[in-house]
């Protein structure tokens, strides 16, 4: 499968992003945010980092991007596009998901390992992930306290799009486990289409046991079954 | 033309900034506040003498780039 990550100035994601694309065999390219185009590309990847330093807001200005034309196109014929920090950022900056990301409730960065639960497998994104594993999974952020309104977040909740939550060791969605105050503790969401989806924990950073934890390749080998069940190759062209 | 636009947090969005600058003022001996908010202040040259036609480009631009809906709200100001 071919994957298409991104590039905007200041992305900083896109080549561990790449390395683990390829480390799980499969073709990754970069793809800069002036192309027009995402060329073959089966699946996108919108890369973490602090594209244009986080000015104005996170991802207010990446989403204005040429390339940003492409992948909504992209995702409205069904393509797969995941965000991953500043990606997720960038894609409800584009509308292209639910709500917002603000400031982490102790206006911290935090850099740790965190625990996620996985909510629903019946998505492009967790149809692999083993059932009740908890992913062992490191955030870089310092504005990823996921917000939505009231009604935002009935419908993802009657939707099943809610795809990931901060737990505990042991699965409990605790309070302290949540390390930005995101609400319902939420750390990723897919789109009511399902084919489009975000998360700002880093799975491209836990995808190797060098790395201390390889879970993260999960979320990766979702979106391999996921194509691979498609009809016919399904590519941007 | 000036054109001044401020904006601010949503009331029901948690501002972890304004509380903080509360707590320090609190700590600070400024007993009397109550509550305090942090937003943007943009301050934008406009080129063109036409009021209506700068309140209405920029009212879009403020809709659709300077503020996000989903969480600020904005009030546009032209001298």
């Amino acid at each position: 499968m071919n994957f298409a990550v991104l590039q905007f100035p200041a992305s900083n994601c896109d080549q561990d992003a790449i390395h683990a694309l390829r480390c799980l065999g499969h073709s990754a390219r970069y793809v800069w945010h002036k192309e027009n185009s995402l060329g073959d590309a089966h699946a996108v990847i919108v890369p973490g980092g602090f594209s244009y330093g986080d000015y104005l807001r996170c991802g207010a200005i990446a989403r204005f991007s040429p390339v940003m034309q492409a992948v909504k196109q992209f995702a409205d014929h069904g393509g797969l596009v995941l965000g991953i920090c500043n990606g997720f950022q960038v894609l409800t900056e584009a509308g292209l998901l639910p709500g917002a990301l603000i400031r982490n409730r102790d206006l911290q960065f935090h850099c740790e390992h965190i625990f996620l639960k996985t909510v629903t497998g019946h998505s492009p994104f967790t149809n692999k992930i083993p059932a009740g594993k908890r992913l062992k999974i490191p955030i870089a952020h310092g504005e990823g306290c996921y917000f939505a309104d009231e009604d935002t977040l009935a419908r993802l909740n009657a939707n099943h799009q809610i795809l990931w939550q901060y737990c505990d060791a042991d699965g409990n969605l605790t309070d302290t486990a949540n390390p930005n105050g995101s609400l319902l503790n939420i750390a990723g969401i897919c789109s009511e289409t399902r084919n489009v989806a975000g998360l700002m924990p880093h799975p491209e950073r836990a995808s190797e046991l060098l790395l201390s934890s390889d879970d993260g390749k999960w979320i990766f080998e979702s979106i391999f079954a996921a194509l691979q069940e498609r009809p016919a190759a399904q590519t941007a062209n | 033309m000036k054109v001044k636009i401020v904006i601010t947090p949503k009331k029901a969005v948690l501002d972890p900034q304004g509380k903080a600058v509360r707590n320090a003022l609190a700590q600070m001996g400024y007993t009397g506040v109550k509550d305090v908010r942090v937003g943007k202040f943009l301050e934008i040259e406009w080129d063109g003498t036409d009021a209506e036609s700068a309140r209405r480009q920029l009212d879009e631009a403020a809709h659709k780039f300077l503020s996000n809906p989903v969480i600020e709200d904005y009030k546009l100001e032209i001298e």
